[in-house]
C-alpha cells in the first residue's frame, strides 16, 4: 500500500493520517460542544479553541519531522531548564504572597509545570535508555529516578496543584514501570502510600481535604463543593442514552453546570449527546491510546519504546482523571478533558505528546522501510 | 546488601529488558482498556439505570414552581351589595437571595417608596429571618406614579420585583370594622403548622378576625401556579406555564349593608353599639360598634403607633360591643318582667302607687319621680321603679329571670364571631353556687330594674327586643337561614299587653316620647334604660362628672308596632340616660330602615356638625389632632373631654 505511486505527493503520504483524523475529531467533536456551551456562538471559546488547536496542529506536524535523537538530546537540559522555571515560579508565588503557577514571558503564559509531565517523560526514557541493562536491578536505577519525580512533584504541590502533581507523579512512576525495575518494589511503594496518607492528610490545604471529603460523600454538601460533582452527575444521568438535543441542555445553559466549558465540558457533552456522545469520546480517546502503545511497542530504540508508552500514559491520565472526575469516582481536582476542554495549556501538552509520538512512530516507519 | 537484597539483584540482559518491557507495556495497554471500559459502564449506569432520578434532579433545578395568592372570595349583605372585596394593587417584593448589594438596594427603594425608617428596618429583619429564596415584601398599595418610577429602575436592582396583586378592600371602612374583622399576612405560627408555602408567599393574606377568620375556609380560594424556567442565580429565562387561581367562594351575610353603615355612622363620636334584627326572619341587619378601626388599614399591615393608639383607647375599637361588651339593662329589663308578672297571673289593670319609692324594711328603694297609681302598661311607659319592685317581690325574681332567658337574654349564639360574652341573669340557685348566700329580696329589687347582679350584651337586648315583638323564639343570625322558630311560652294576650306598654314609651306621655318615628303611620315602641357605672352616694347618680363614671344610656325598640318588622337595641356608653342618647339614634336607624333618604337628610346635617363622616374624623384623629369630644344629638349640653 504504501508503495502506491504517484496522485498523492510522498510527503503528503507520510503523514499519520489515522492519529490526525482522530484528534480532528475529537477535537472538532469539542468545538461543537463549546459552541453550545457558549449559548449557540462562536465566541467566546470556539473560535478561539479552532485558532490554537490550527496552530498547535501546525507545530505537531512540524514535530512529527523531527529525528528522536534531537528530543533525546534536549531530555535532560529541558528538564533542567524547566525544574528551574518551576523554582522560579514557586519564588514569585513565595513573594507575591498567594500560589501562582504561571511565568509571564510576555507574549505567552507558561505554565511549567504543564511542560513537566512532558519532561518527566523524556528525562526518566532518556536515562533508562543510557542505564546498562544489568544495572536496572541496581541501586543506581532508582534513586536518581526518584528524585528526579519528586522534586518537581513536591514543587507543584506546593502551588497548590494537586492534580498536576499527581499526574506528573504517575507519568514519571511509568516510565520506571515500564524500564523492568523489580514489581515487589511497586508493591512495597504502594504500601507506602497507604502508610503515608495520613501524613500527607496533615499536609493538605483546607480547600483540598474538602474536596476529597466532600467526594467521598457528595450530598453531604449540595450547595458548596459538591454541588459541582452532584450538578455534573445530574447534567450526565439527565442526556439518557440520546442526550438531549444539541443546544437543548438546561444544566449548563442555566448555569447550574459548573465551568462548563473546562473541567465540566464532558459532562455539557453528555447532557446533549447522552451516552453515544460519551462512548464516541472515550472510544476516541481509546483508539488513540492504542496507537500510541503500537508506536512504543514498534519504535527502534529504547528511549522511542519508553517515551511514546510514557507519553501516551500521560494522555491517558488527563482523560481517565477528568472523566473519573467527572462522573463522580475522582475527586475534583481541576484536571481538563484534553483538547475538548476550552483552554491552551492543556492542548499544547498534548499536542506536543503527540508531535513527539509521530516523529517516533515516522521513525519507526523509516526504519522498516529501510530508506531515508 | 541488604537493599540488593531487597532489589533481588539479577543481571539482565539486553533481550530480557526488552522481553520485560513487551510485558509491562501490554499490561499498560490493558489497564488502559480494562479503564475505558469502567468509565464507559459508569457513564451507561448514570444515563440508563439513575436516568429517571437524574432527569427529575434536572427538572427540578431548571422549573421555579411559585405561588399566586388566590383571591379571597367576596362577602356580601343581603341584596349582594359587597362588603368587602378585592381591589387591584401594585405591590413591590424582594427575593432575598438575589440581592447583590442589600443596604444600596434598601436606601433606593426607601428613596424611591418614600418608606419611613421604622419600615425600612422592618424589610432589613425580614430579610436577614426569610428563607433566602421566598420574597420578602417591602409595600403594598402603591400608587401608579411610585409602581411606575421604580419598574424603571427595577432593571438596576436585582432581586427588586414589581407585581401586581390583589388586596382586600371593604368599601365601608370602620362601619364593618368589627364585624367582618380584617386580614393580614399569615404569622409564622401559621407556617409552622401547616408548612404550607402558600402562607409565606407576599400578597398571600389570612382573615385575622371577625367573620374573615372564622369564615378563612370558604373565602380563601385555591391558589394558581406559575412554572418558569430559571438559571441557577435565579433569572427568569421564560415563563412555561400559568396555572389560574380559583377565587374563593362568596359568602352572603344577612347584614344590610347601606343599614350598617348607616349605624355606625349614625352613632357618631359615641362609644356604642347598635343591633337591627329583622323580627320575620331573625336575620341580623345591623351590627355597629363604635369607636371602631378601618379594616382596610389592616390590610398592608398597620403601624405600631397606629396598632398602640387603638389598643390604648378607653372607648375600645377593637371590641365589638354588641357582642363582647356587658352592661347592665336597666329599664330595659321592665317589658321582660312585666311578661313574667303576666305569666304569673298578675291582673294588668292592678295598680301601685308610686310615691317616689319602694320601702323595704328600712331600706327605701327609689323611683325616678312620683308617679301616683301605676298600671302595667303605664308603668313600661313612665319607667316606674315602685310598681316593679311591688310586683316582682310578689312573684320573686327566679320566674323573671327564667322570663329573661326564654327571651334570648343571659345566652350565646352561633354566630361568625371570634368571641362573644353570654352575661349573667342571675338567679337563687346562681347566688348560691357562686356566692354561697342566699337570694335576698333587695336582691330581686335590683334585679328586676335591670341593675345588681344582671349583665347582658346589647346584641341580647335586640333578640329580646325582638323576639317580643314577634312572639317567637327567634334565632339571631349572620349568615344561611335558621328553620322556623317557635312561639315563645307568653300568650299573644300577654305580649300584646307589654307590646302596648312599649308604645306608650315613645309616645307623648312616655320616657322616649321625643323619639317617635317622623312617619304618620309608622309607631315604633321601646323601652328605655339607665345603667349605673358605679354605685353613686347621694343625689349626683352618675349624671355629671368624669366620662367614665356616667351612666350608660340603653334603648330598645320595635317597629312598626301594630305589625312588628324590625327590632333593635342601642346602647351609648356613659350617654347618661336611655331617652337622652340612646332613643335618638334608635329613631334614625329605624327611620332609615323605612325612608333612607330622609334618614340620611338628617345624618348629614349631623355629620357636618361633628366634622366629617367617619373617615375624615378617623383620619384628623389619627393625626393627632384632640380627640373630638363626643357630642350628642339632640341635646344641647355640651360635654367637656375628659
Amino acid at each position: 500500500m504504501s508503495a502506491q505511486p504517484g496522485i498523492v505527493p510522498a510527503q503528503l503520504r507520510s503523514l499519520p493520517w489515522r492519529v490526525l483524523l482522530l484528534i480532528v475529531s475529537i477535537t472538532g467533536f469539542g468545538l461543537v460542544i463549546l459552541y453550545s456551551a457558549a449559548g449557540g456562538s462562536l465566541s467566546p471559546w470556539a473560535a478561539s479553541q479552532g485558532t490554537k488547536f490550527a496552530v498547535f496542529l501546525g507545530i505537531a506536524l512540524a514535530m512529527s519531522r523531527v529525528p528522536v535523537e534531537i528530543w533525546k538530546a534536549i531530555a535532560w537540559p529541558g528538564y533542567a531548564a524547566v525544574l528551574v522555571m518551576l523554582f522560579i515560579v514557586e519564588l514569585f508565588g513565595f513573594v507575591g504572597g498567594g500560589s501562582q503557577r504561571w511565568l509571564d514571558l510576555g507574549f505567552i503564559r507558561l505554565q511549567p509545570s504543564e511542560l513537566m509531565k512532558l519532561m518527566i517523560v523524556l528525562a526518566l526514557a532518556k536515562f533508562y535508555d543510557q542505564l546498562p541493562a544489568g544495572e536496572i536491578r541496581g541501586w543506581n536505577a532508582l534513586w536518581p529516578t526518584g528524585l528526579a519525580i519528586l522534586v518537581p512533584f513536591v514543587l507543584v504541590l506546593l502551588q497548590p496543584d494537586l492534580g498536576t502533581a499527581i499526574m506528573i507523579a504517575l507519568g514519571g512512576i511509568v516510565i520506571v514501570f515500564l524500564a523492568g525495575v523489580p514489581l515487589r518494589l511497586f508493591f512495597a511503594a504502594g504500601g507506602l502510600v497507604a502508610a503515608a496518607m495520613p501524613v500527607a492528610w496533615a499536609f493538605m490545604h483546607e480547600y483540598q481535604r474538602n474536596r476529597v471529603l466532600i467526594f467521598l460523600n457528595p450530598e453531604s454538601d449540595p450547595l458548596g463543593t459538591g454541588y459541582h460533582i452532584t450538578q455534573s452527575k445530574i447534567a450526565i444521568g439527565s442526556g439518557g442514552i440520546f442526550g438531549k438535543g444539541f443546544l437543548q441542555g438546561s444544566q449548563s445553559h442555566l448555569d447550574y453546570l459548573p465551568e462548563p466549558q473546562t473541567d465540566f465540558i464532558f459532562a455539557t457533552m453528555a447532557e446533549e449527546w447522552g451516552l453515544l456522545g460519551g462512548l464516541f469520546i472515550i472510544g476516541a480517546f481509546l483508539m488513540l491510546f492504542r496507537w500510541g502503545m503500537r508506536v512504543s511497542s514498534r519504535a527502534p530504540t529504547r528511549f522511542g519504546r519508553l517515551t511514546a508508552a510514557g507519553l501516551t500514559a500521560t494522555i491517558f491520565f488527563y482523560v481517565a482523571i477528568n472523566l473519573m472526575m467527572v462522573m463522580g469516582l475522582a475527586p475534583v481536582v481541576g484536571i481538563p478533558l484534553p483538547l475538548v476542554s476550552h483552554g491552551g495549556t492543556a492542548m499544547l501538552t498534548v499536542m506536543l505528546c503527540i508531535g513527539i509520538l509521530m516523529s517516533i512512530e515516522r521513525e519507526g516507519r523509516v526504519r522498516r522501510s529501510g530508506f531515508e | 546488601m541488604k537493599l540488593d537484597r531487597l532489589l533481588g539483584k539479577r543481571s539482565l540482559s539486553e533481550a530480557q529488558v526488552q522481553m520485560s518491557f513487551t510485558r509491562r507495556g501490554f499490561v499498560l495497554g490493558a489497564a488502559q482498556i480494562g479503564l475505558c471500559g469502567v468509565l464507559a459502564g459508569r457513564m451507561a449506569w448514570i444515563s440508563i439505570v439513575d436516568n429517571e432520578r437524574y432527569q427529575l434532579l434536572a427538572e427540578s433545578n431548571r422549573v421555579n414552581l411559585s405561588l399566586i395568592p388566590p383571591r379571597r372570595g367576596w362577602i356580601v349583605d343581603r341584596k349582594g351589595k359587597p362588603l368587602a372585596l378585592n381591589r387591584t394593587v401594585f405591590r413591590v417584593d424582594i427575593i432575598p437571595d438575589r440581592l447583590r448589594d442589600k443596604e444600596a438596594t434598601l436606601d433606593t427603594l426607601v428613596k424611591l417608596l418614600g418608606l419611613p425608617p421604622e419600615e425600612r428596618q422592618r424589610i432589613a429583619d425580614d430579610i436577614t429571618g426569610s428563607s433566602g429564596f421566598q420574597p420578602v415584601q417591602v409595600a403594598e398599595n402603591l400608587d401608579w406614579e411610585r409602581y411606575a418610577a421604580l419598574s424603571v429602575r427595577a432593571q438596576d436592582l436585582p432581586g427588586v420585583i414589581p407585581a401586581q396583586g390583589f388586596a382586600r378592600y371593604y368599601p365601608d371602612g370602620a362601619a364593618v370594622g368589627q364585624l367582618l374583622g380584617y386580614v393580614g399576612a399569615a404569622s409564622a405560627e401559621d407556617y409552622q403548622k401547616t408548612k404550607d408555602p402558600l402562607t409565606i408567599t407576599p400578597g398571600y393574606k389570612v382573615g385575622k378576625a371577625g367573620v374573615e377568620k372564622i369564615k378563612q375556609e370558604m373565602l380563601k380560594g385555591t391558589p394558581g401556579a406559575r412554572r418558569s424556567e430559571v438559571t441557577a442565580r435565579g433569572k427568569l429565562v421564560r415563563e412555561l406555564e400559568t396555572r389560574p387561581d380559583r377565587p374563593g367562594d362568596t359568602l352572603q351575610m344577612t347584614i344590610d349593608a347601606g343599614l350598617q353603615a348607616y349605624a355606625a355612622r349614625r352613632l357618631g363620636d359615641n362609644s356604642g353599639a347598635v343591633t337591627v334584627i329583622d323580627t320575620a326572619t331573625g336575620a341580623i341587619l345591623a351590627l355597629a360598634s363604635m369607636p371602631s378601626f378601618d379594616p382596610n388599614a389592616f390590610t398592608d399591615g398597620i403601624g405600631r403607633a397606629e396598632w398602640g393608639r387603638l389598643r390604648g383607647d378607653e372607648r375600645l375599637p377593637l371590641v365589638n360591643k354588641t357582642l363582647q361588651s356587658l352592661y347592665p339593662p336597666g329599664s330595659t329589663l321592665k317589658p321582660v318582667a312585666a311578661l313574667a308578672l303576666l305569666r304569673a297571673g298578675i291582673d294588668p289593670d292592678e295598680t301601685v302607687n308610686c310615691g317616689g319609692g319602694y320601702r323595704l324594711g328600712n331600706r327605701t328603694f327609689r323611683c325616678l319621680g312620683r308617679h301616683g297609681p301605676m298600671n302595667m302598661t303605664r308603668a313600661i311607659a313612665r319607667s316606674c321603679n315602685t310598681y316593679f319592685y311591688a310586683m316582682g317581690r310578689r312573684i320573686g325574681y327566679d320566674a323573671i329571670a327564667e322570663m329573661a332567658r326564654g327571651l334570648g337574654l343571659g345566652a350565646e349564639y352561633a354566630l361568625p364571631a371570634s368571641s362573644q360574652r353570654y352575661g349573667t341573669i342571675p338567679d337563687s340557685a346562681w347566688k348560691q353556687r357562686k356566692y354561697k348566700q342566699r337570694w335576698s329580696d333587695s336582691d330581686t329589687l335590683n334585679a328586676t330594674i335591670g341593675q345588681g347582679y344582671v349583665l347582658v350584651s346589647p346584641f341580647q337586648l335586640a333578640v329580646m327586643s325582638s323576639r317580643i315583638a314577634s312572639g317567637r323564639a327567634l334565632v339571631p343570625h349572620l349568615i344561611g337561614r335558621p328553620p322556623a322558630a317557635a312561639h315563645l311560652a307568653s300568650s299573644d294576650e300577654h305580649l300584646a299587653i307589654v307590646r302596648q306598654g312599649m308604645k306608650e314609651v315613645v309616645s307623648f306621655n312616655g320616657t322616649a316620647g321625643r323619639s317617635q318615628l317622623p312617619f304618620p303611620d309608622i309607631a315604633m315602641g321601646g323601652k328605655t334604660g339607665t345603667a349605673q357605672v358605679r354605685k353613686i352616694d347621694g343625689a349626683q347618680r352618675g349624671q355629671s362628672g368624669a366620662w367614665k363614671y356616667r351612666d350608660h344610656g340603653l334603648f330598645v325598640c320595635f317597629a312598626p308596632t301594630d305589625s312588628p318588622r324590625y327590632a333593635a337595641s342601642v346602647v351609648i356608653e356613659h350617654g347618661l340616660g336611655g331617652a337622652r342618647a340612646a332613643a335618638p339614634v334608635a329613631k334614625d336607624v329605624l327611620t332609615y330602615l323605612f325612608d333612607p333618604a330622609k334618614a340620611m337628610e338628617t345624618l348629614v346635617a349631623m355629620e357636618a356638625g361633628w366634622g366629617g363622616d367617619i373617615a375624615t374624623r378617623m383620619a384628623r384623629q389619627a393625626q393627632g389632632a384632640v380627640a373630638a369630644p363626643a357630642v350628642e344629638a339632640g341635646d344641647a349640653a355640651p360635654e367637656t373631654p375628659r
